[in-house]
């Protein structure tokens, strides 16, 4: 077979990388490359160079090593099974590439990945030894995201967590069923001991860092993973179970939903239809209620219906705020501001924002409407100054009058 | 009341700065005016860049003296920090805004926590809009590196970018910490920046004919930018509100759009094809699934022309044997198992003590797969594919049968029950447990025993046949416990 050029190769292993939800690229150590020998800068957040037309940015050069897997996960494009067209990169062509990328400022850094040739061992070397190039020959300070194989030899994980911002390990599916039925390769308790060792290693280097200055720096953005939704049959209850169990027992930075997408020569024993984008949506927004707006997992899971699945056509805040109703109208010039972040309509902005103006003077209506986006959302759920909802907050059609576009159906005349 | 006031309401004042973004220059005049007590609607501010909108402006471009015990201007951090934003913007209004903002501060020094604040809100727009195109002029400028005259010149890399704002100055240093290193130029419409490794020094507005027109490493950015981009999810609008249209025509990677998104469907609906298992309903009946295999042209072994072959047995049975795939002699007659290696095969369960009424046969993949040779048609293995997509109709089989034992005989019949390829020598002569509860047992496949020779193949026999044993003494285990058949 006639050796392909590294455009072929970048094309098939770009390709094979994109079901990888994760591009981020903030939350590391402030550095620049002033007084070195090569390129790079990271000052805290992170820059998307591009979008595509998924609407999902392209901060990092997301690629494989190399395709080919000997492993048989049935959700993947590149399981052994697959008839996928092969191939694979050498270090130093990765290298090249990352930094001829960087030069003309189309990325942030590299986020590498690869399918397990010969042994997990082996192809964690590998990863480390790109990571290991470009910190040490190029003096590269740009952002390294490295996935982490579970089954490799600790040592080399840790190795890792040195030359990059951050490490990460799918769980690949929310529950061990799913895992043990389309992924028989991996095993949960392998990837929770890696998790967990990770967090370890990370923990212990922030705290050799208190102590002594030259301590090592350990993947300084932390860990991420990433869950495969609606390729198996969990709930968005389930979901966010895991998820939370998750954020507390491994200090995760982020948990990513991927929803699951037809994939190229799929395995028969996947399901066809992709779940609708909208579920990973409304799992990112449950997951920043979360993380930002103070609610519980058992708070987000009471949005959810009665079969486990948040509503697709309202946000789950929202959803929340419907079942409640009885904790509304929350008063915006006295309620704490716990409180006036479960408003609807009320991110964490306009909440600052309200809290900043009532140390002045009496909130009014209107004055909540120029901080946010929609008052007619907000309304039913606050009481102003010169405003109160009287019954508006317990009208049994107050959904469909706050979400108008959910397909406005004519009443009948004599209803 | 002071003594001059009066007076001075009738003066206008016209202050010319020096620069459209100097903000020392803005403060240093507005300290001195808020001083001499000069109302905003006094004052026309104008830059080398905002000409006053007011053809008709006039006033006096002397400005007064403040009087020497004026006291001095208050303005809170979040004016100063704020203000340093807002006088970047290219709105000719905002020099006023900000004398506005800062001469209420005077009588209103906590104004700015004020944010349902008209001129604060003005304010907050204005800098927010700056720190957008701050931020995206970090992320939306492509250097291009230009061929260098002589070989022994360091690389040198330039770009043409059209910010919004005047913003080229205050981004200055964060491509100079990035790029330390590089020989880099950042040409716009505004002004330009050279970085020799060294010193950065500012250059006139330039064209975008002085930048250069191309790169050969673009050709590899464009291959990554649509291989990278995934059809099956498209949001358009996610993409514009973060990359709006106006970037585009600078960027090397954004000509691919339109076509990238004109083939999604496209090639979701292909992606979507290829791997087609919609198989609808499950049969429910045997007869059923005998009639549907025939027309299934879901792989390629479906569409070779031959005629599939379903299993039979006792449709009670509590033991299923699983093959691979019918055979030149199978597909020729129709019925499974009943070639040279199906002969085999019955001995061997005939001699376990097997009874044909409690064991139904059948295979992992229903069509023949094989390669002809002249007049013979060599048997192929089908692939790990073939044999998942067929996968549907054997469990459509175990359903109905619902057989308490399972016999996989062969790798591929193990692949179609477990989902995973398992090495049979290593799994052989043990039950694993199925999801249905059934139990699986493996072992090798009697045309395998068939191809040795001699003493290999006398070893195999004993091993296959005491895996047959085991099964045996299994089912008649079961039926000991009572069984409701038989």
């Amino acid at each position: 077979m006639s050796q392909l050029s590294v455009l072929e190769r970048l094309e098939i292993l770009a390709d094979a990388a994109k079901y990888d939800a994760s591009c981020a690229s903030s939350g590391t150590t402030k550095r620049n490359s002033k007084g070195g020998k090569g390129i790079g800068s990271t000052e805290g957040m992170g820059i998307c160079h591009a979008y595509a037309p998924d609407g999902r940015c392209i901060s990092l050069l997301k690629i494989l090593l190399t395709n080919h897997c000997v492993f048989d996960c049935h959700y993947c494009v590149n399981r052994k099974s697959s008839n996928t067209r092969r191939a694979r990169f050498n270090p130093q062509e990765v290298v090249d590439l990352t930094l001829s990328f960087y030069r003309r400022n189309y990325i942030e850094g590299l986020f590498l990945s690869s399918g397990i040739v010969k042994s997990s061992s082996h192809t964690m070397e590998q990863l480390i030894e790109v990571a290991r190039i470009l910190r040490e020959e190029h003096d590269f300070r740009g952002y390294i995201h490295l996935k982490t194989i579970p089954e490799a030899d600790p040592e080399l994980v840790a190795q890792a967590g040195l030359y990059a911002d951050r490490v990460s390990i799918n769980v690949e599916l929310p529950t061990v069923a799913g895992l043990t039925r389309l992924a028989p390769d991996k095993s949960a308790p392998q990837i929770e001991g890696a998790m967990g060792s990770l967090k370890q290693a990370i923990v212990e280097a922030k705290d050799a860092r208190k102590r002594f200055r030259h301590a090592p720096k350990f993947a300084p953005a932390g860990q991420s993973t990433q869950m495969i939704v609606g390729a198996d049959a969990a709930t968005d209850t389930d979901i966010v179970g895991r998820a939370s169990t998750l954020y507390d027992r491994f200090r995760l930075r982020r948990v990513y939903y991927s929803a699951f997408s037809p994939i190229p020569d799929a395995s028969a024993v996947l399901p066809l239809k992709r779940p609708p984008l909208m579920r990973e949506h409304r799992l990112y927004q449950s997951d920043w209620l979360m993380r930002f707006y103070g609610y519980a997992p058992h708070e987000v899971q009471q949005a959810a219906g009665a079969d486990g699945m948040l509503p697709l056509d309202i946000d789950p805040k929202l959803a929340w705020a419907l079942r409640f109703r009885g904790d509304f109208p929350i008063d915006v010039n006295r309620a704490p501001r716990e409180k006036l972040l479960r408003v609807p309509g009320l991110g964490v902005k306009a909440v600052n924002a309200l809290v900043a103006v009532r140390r002045q003077r009496r909130l009014r209506l209107a004055d909540v409407g120029k901080l946010t986006v929609s008052i007619a959302k907000v309304r039913p759920f606050i009481v102003a100054e010169d405003w109160r909802p009287v019954l508006l907050t317990d009208r049994v059609d107050l959904q469909s009058l706050l979400v108008p576009s959910v397909k406005p159906t004519q009443m009948e005349l004599f209803a | 009341m002071k003594p001059f006031r009066d007076m001075r309401l009738a003066e206008a004042f016209r202050i010319q700065l020096a620069a459209p973004d100097d903000f020392e220059d803005w403060r240093n005049a507005a300290r001195r005016m808020i001083r001499a007590d000069v109302p905003p609607d006094r004052i026309t501010w104008e830059s080398p860049a905002d000409q006053s909108a007011d053809l008709f402006a006039h006033g006096d471009r002397r400005l007064p003296p403040p009087p020497a015990d004026a006291p001095q201007p208050r303005a809170s951090r979040d004016f100063l920090q704020l203000a340093q934003s807002v006088i970047l913007h290219s709105d000719s209004k905002r020099f006023s805004l900000l004398y506005r903002v800062l001469w209420r501060l005077q009588s209103c020094p906590r104004l700015m926590e004020d944010k349902a604040d008209p001129d604060v809100r003005s304010m907050e727009d204005l800098a927010r809009q700056v720190r957008r195109d701050i931020h995206k002029m970090r992320a939306f400028v492509r250097f291009r590196l230009v061929e260098s005259v002589n070989s022994e010149q360091v690389e040198h890399y330039v770009a043409w970018f059209e910010p919004e704002h005047h913003i080229l100055r205050a981004n200055a240093g964060f491509f100079v910490r990035r790029f330390t290193t590089m020989r880099w130029s950042i040409l716009t419409p505004r002004g330009c920046l050279h970085w020799d490794g060294e010193t950065l020094q500012e250059g006139p507005p330039a064209t975008r004919a002085d930048a250069p027109s191309g790169d050969p490493v673009e050709a590899l950015w464009r291959g990554y930018y649509a291989s990278i981009f995934n059809p099956a999810r498209l949001k358009i609008g996610a993409m514009l509100k973060e990359m709006p249209r106006k970037y585009w025509k600078n960027m090397p990677e954004a000509a691919l759009i339109p076509e990238l998104i004109a083939g999604a469907q496209a090639r979701e609906a292909r992606m979507v094809k290829a791997g087609e298992q919609d198989f609808g309903e499950r049969p429910q009946s045997l007869d059923a699934i005998g009639d549907a295999i025939l027309a299934c042209r879901r792989c390629e072994i479906g569409c070779n022309g031959t005629r599939a072959v379903m299993g039979e047995g006792a449709s009670t049975a509590t033991l299923m044997i699983v093959g691979e795939q019918p055979g030149d002699t199978e597909e020729e007659q129709s019925r499974p198992f009943v070639g040279p290696a199906g002969r085999l095969l019955r001995t061997h369960l005939e001699e376990a003590g097997i009874p044909d009424r409690r064991t139904y046969v059948t295979n992992a993949v229903k069509h023949f797969k094989f390669l002809p040779r002249g007049k013979r048609r060599l048997h192929q293995n089908p692939t790990a594919k073939e044999i998942d997509v067929c996968r549907w109709w054997l469990d459509g089989e175990r359903a109905l049968v619902k057989p308490r034992l399972v016999l996989a005989l062969g790798a591929s019949a193990a692949r179609s029950l477990l989902g995973k390829t398992v090495s049979v020598q290593k799994v052989r002569g043990e039950p694993h447990m199925l999801d249905d509860g059934s139990e699986l047992w493996i072992t090798t496949h009697p045309s395998y025993l068939l191809r040795l020779q001699d003493h290999g193949r006398a070893e195999e026999e004993i091993k296959f046949a005491n895996d047959l044993r085991k099964v045996a003494a299994r089912l008649s285990e079961l039926f000991e416990r009572g069984s409701p058949q038989d």
